[in-house]
């Protein structure tokens, strides 16, 4: 991996490793009477572990001159493993989140870290952040070079945004552990973490244009709009919603510049993008590439790509308020989220039916390839999901769904059935070109993993779904006399049966999540097959005539 | 130039790009798409025009219905009030025996008083009112204080070492605190424990020292729990001979109890709960312990 890179670049990364290390221990100084200084020092930690490998491999021979020929892959490898350690990481957490939920009594000390309350977000955080962060930020990095013909432009810039990622996620895990957060679902880590990101995302940016203003290609793939309306909003959302303001440089505390329903709205314009954007552009940036790759078979209609794209992009925008219904939120803002969120059902079924209409024709590929089942299932989720999403944001059906169980099984349908599926489909498929190996160690792992997978997904889903709605009639039925019928520990004695099963699903998907990892993991020990498999077009390949 | 080709599957044409071996057909767009755009923009604007919708500088499109979420919310409670009216101003203020005469009163009693005890009571008490250890049992029939209505609702208002100025106050005194030592504990244990109904698991130990127990407990205790050791209940000092025990009846737990003393705390509702929710609380929790309502008509 260092090989990859000259001296000058080795030279290079060392000295940015130094710089932020000087930055954790600055921060560690400033902060040694807060818990801030925890941080400081394991960003130190974290730098010269970084460190050490280049430091060991500055004298190696330097790479070739024609690796400007060959696509950049060594950090594809590195981010499609550490997809896989958050990913078992954080459906870990979430499987013993479930079961304190079941069972409240499993909270094993008394200690503050082992509480609900901080264990929860180590899993949302852990799942979208982890998991989906480092799969979006790997695979774009494959998609990229791949649609456009061109290796990234920069040989130490992947590396930092890739590691530099990693960082925020570790701060923001080992934050809530700490009891360090600033209490925003989805944006919870402190100031100095969110700083560091908005550096690395920003470098991403730029990375991404750059990379695509080399491309040979003559036009940028539809999933590259996908991958760029994802980095950009995702920059914009944190950007705003992060606007705070410490207490002093050696607090990790901070405060909102927002306060009462403007804070409200701007963190649920921020939360119900990041779902758009985060949890949907990139993925249908995955969808796009992987699906007709595996598949072979050409995108059903690139017209409605685009209109997909537009009405997606536009429509998600002002969405956000759907989440405070009934609230302090001025009615006028209610009314747009709401019916925007009905409109943009269009454009996402569009999606939807275009990733499925691409199958026209491979269908008996589906049936025996559990890989492409999984983008398909994926796909189909993704339809079931959006449709329940503009149903949810309807008033009157969100008076019954809010604060519910339901809501829970509707991010787990889009997480589990879409988010998750999309990406282990989109890995097994290049895990194996990427290492030069023929194909997966074992294709039975892979048909394991899919069916845990899909059966998980839908005992989650369902449990829920009546856990939810059962929780939503329970609080709204009236006796005759005009007083509440049902106290809420009822309502929660209700709820019992459907934690275990909940606990029992997402149980179920974890163990899938843990023999994929393992099955790539023995992809990677394999032997390299001789012809190494990719079947990529080579970087720069001349323009044939006629093309 | 891009070079399209035939999709022999679907008999379409690609748009002759090709990343890396992916092609795009050029379908046109279907029309249920279009049609589905066309028919959700026009129900998003008949709800513009209908429901508060738009902002306009510092105020916004009201909307030709009228309606508002806050007026909306306003009168459902107003409706809510009205509905509630007629039987609330009846609880509050008839004598308790009339109300428990009007089944139709009662029926409200049970069903409000159940949810007002899950959401207020249960935590502590147990959903079905049964107590666990330091919390007690509200259906055994054996009170501290008292089961009639009138004396919960006073407990309900007042509470028990609470934050109450009128507070019912019920402190067991920590013996061991330099009053009795721990032979002495030990007998007056011994002297409970053969005396109390129910303790089948008698062992040496209780045998010994049980005169001298009665002695002490005569001394000491006689004052607060009654000569017979049958509780006051005008001190809220529980009966040390019944099958019922709020902190355990093992020789450990009693002596815990006269070596440490206790003091358990049970919030006043007034300032949570109405008069109303309290006086529907007193007689629903009269009505979790039978046995004290037969008592009581037993005594007339
Ligand atoms: C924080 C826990 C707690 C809550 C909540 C609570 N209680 Fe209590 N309650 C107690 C304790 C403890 C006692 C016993 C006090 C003592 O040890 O002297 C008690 C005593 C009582 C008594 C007196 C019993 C007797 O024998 O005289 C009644 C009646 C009662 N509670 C009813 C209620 C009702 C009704 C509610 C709901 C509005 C309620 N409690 C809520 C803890 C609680
Ligand atoms: C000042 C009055 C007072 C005196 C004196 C007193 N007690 Fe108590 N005792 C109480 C009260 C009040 C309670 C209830 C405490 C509570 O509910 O938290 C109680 C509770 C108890 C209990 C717990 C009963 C149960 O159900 O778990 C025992 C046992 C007991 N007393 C024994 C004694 C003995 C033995 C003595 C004499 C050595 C004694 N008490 C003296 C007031 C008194
Ligand atoms: C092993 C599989 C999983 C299990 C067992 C699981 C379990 C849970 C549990 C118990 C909660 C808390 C629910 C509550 O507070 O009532 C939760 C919340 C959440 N999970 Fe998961 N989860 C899993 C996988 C995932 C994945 C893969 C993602 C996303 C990629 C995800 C995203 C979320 C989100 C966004 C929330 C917060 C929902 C809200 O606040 O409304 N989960 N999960």
């Amino acid at each position: 991996m260092i090989a990859q890179l000259t001296r000058n670049e080795r030279h290079n990364a060392l000295i940015i490793l130094g710089v932020v290390g000087l930055a954790g221990a600055a921060l560690g100084l400033a902060g040694r009477n807060d818990l801030l200084g925890y941080h400081g020092l394991l960003i130190v930690l974290f730098s010269a572990m970084v460190a050490l490998p280049v430091i060991r491999a500055l004298d190696a021979p330097e790479p070739t001159l024609d690796r400007e020929d060959e696509y950049y892959d060594d950090p594809i490898r590195v981010g499609v493993i550490l997809t896989m350690i958050w990913a078992v990481f954080g459906m870990f957490v979430g499987v013993w989140v479930a079961a304190l939920l079941a069972w409240p009594e499993l909270t094993f000390t008394d200690q503050a870290w082992a509480s609900f309350g901080r264990l929860r977000p180590a899993h949302t955080t852990g799942v979208i952040f982890g998991f989906g962060g480092n799969a979006l930020i790997a695979t774009s990095f494959h998609v990229l070079q791949r649609t456009s013909r061109a290796r990234l432009a920069g040989q130490v810039t992947p590396w930092f945004v890739l590691i530099g990622y990693n960082l925020f996620c570790l701060l923001a895990v080992t934050g809530y552990f700490l009891g360090i957060t600033q209490s925003k679902e989805y944006a919870e880590p402190e100031w100095y973490a969110d700083l560091w990101l908005v550096i690395v995302w920003v470098t991403y940016f730029v990375l991404y244009l750059r990379t695509l203003a080399r491309r040979k290609e003559p036009h940028i793939y539809v999933a590259n709009w996908y991958f760029l309306a994802f980095i950009v909003v995702v920059a914009i959302l944190h950007i705003v919603n992060g606007l705070a303001v410490p207490i002093s440089w050696g607090s990790a505390k901070s405060y909102t510049i927002y306060s009462g329903v403007q804070d409200a709205m701007t963190q649920w314009w921020y939360g119900h993008n990041a779902v758009a954007f985060f949890l949907t552009a990139g993925f249908l940036g995955m969808l796009y590439y992987y699906l007709p790759k595996r598949a072979e078979r050409p995108i059903f209609s690139y017209r409605l790509s685009i209109i997909s794209f537009w009405g997606i992009t536009f429509m998600y925008m002002w969405a956000g308020s759907h989440h405070l219904h009934y609230t302090a939120l001025p009615h006028w803002v209610q009314t747009l989220g709401m019916t925007f969120s009905v409109m943009l059902l269009v454009p996402s079924w569009a999606s939807a039916g275009n990733a499925l209409l691409t199958l026209n024709g491979a269908w008996h590929k589906v049936r025996d390839d559990a890989t492409l089942r999984f983008m398909m299932i994926a796909a189909v989720f993704y339809g079931i999901t959006t449709f329940e999403g503009s149903f949810l944001a309807i008033r009157a059906v969100n008076s019954l769904s809010h604060y519910t169980d339901w809501t829970i099984g509707h991010v787990h349908a889009g997480a589990l059935g879409w988010v998750a599926m999309i990406t282990f489909g989109s890995i097994y498929t290049f895990v194996p070109s990427l290492w030069g190996r023929e194909r997966m160690y074992s294709n039975t792992l892979v048909e394991v993993h899919f069916w845990c997978a899909l059966i998980g997904t839908l005992i989650y889903v369902f449990a829920m779904w009546n856990s939810g709605i059962i929780q939503g009639l329970m609080w709204r039925t009236y006796n005759d006399s005009g007083t509440l019928t049902y106290s809420f520990l009822e309502s929660l004695v209700a709820m019992h049966p459907y934690y275990i099963a909940r606990t029992l699903g997402g149980l179920l998907f974890f163990i899938g999540a843990v023999v994929g990892t393992y099955n790539i993991y023995m992809t990677i020990r394999g032997t390299t097959a001789p012809r190494a498999a990719a079947g990529d077009v080579p970087v720069g390949r001349p323009l044939a005539p006629g093309e | 130039m891009a070079v399209k080709e035939d999709d022999p599957v679907t008999g379409k044409q690609t748009t002759g790009h090709d990343w890396n071996g992916i092609k795009e057909l050029d379908t046109p767009v279907p029309r249920v798409v279009i049609f589905f755009l066309i028919v959700t923009a026009l129900f998003s604007t008949v709800y513009w025009i209908l429901m508060p919708a738009w902002p306009l500088g510092v105020t916004y499109t009201r909307g030709l219905l009228g309606i508002d979420q806050q007026t909306s919310v306003e009168n459902a409670l107003i409706r809510g009030a009205i509905q509630r009216e007629d039987w609330e101003r009846e609880i509050a203020t008839l004598p308790y025996d009339e109300i428990e005469a009007r089944p139709e009163l009662m029926q409200i009693v049970k069903e409000s008083g159940n949810t007002l005890f899950g959401d207020n009571c249960a935590a502590c008490h147990g959903l079905d009112g049964s107590g666990r250890v330091g919390y007690p049992d509200l259906t055994s029939g054996r009170w501290l204080w008292g089961g009639d209505p009138e004396t919960v609702e006073e407990t309900l208002r007042v509470g028990i070492n609470s934050s109450h100025p009128e507070g019912r106050f019920a402190q067991m005194p920590a013996f061991g605190d330099g009053m009795l030592d721990r032979t002495e504990i030990a007998a007056v244990v011994s002297y409970i424990r053969s005396n109390a109904e129910g303790i089948d698991d008698l062992g040496e130990l209780d045998a010994q020292g049980v005169e001298d127990g009665y002695e002490l407990y005569a001394m000491n205790c006689a004052a607060c729990h009654g000569e017979d050791a049958r509780g006051n209940r005008e001190l809220g000092a529980p009966d040390l001979l019944d099958a019922h025990w709020l902190y355990g009846s093992d020789r450990t737990d009693l002596f815990q109890t006269i070596s440490n003393g206790r003091a358990g705390h049970m919030p006043q509702w007034e300032d949570r709960l109405s008069l109303v929710q309290r006086r529907i609380l007193a007689l629903y929790v009269g009505s979790l312990s039978p046995a004290e309502r037969l008592e009581a008509l037993d005594v007339e």
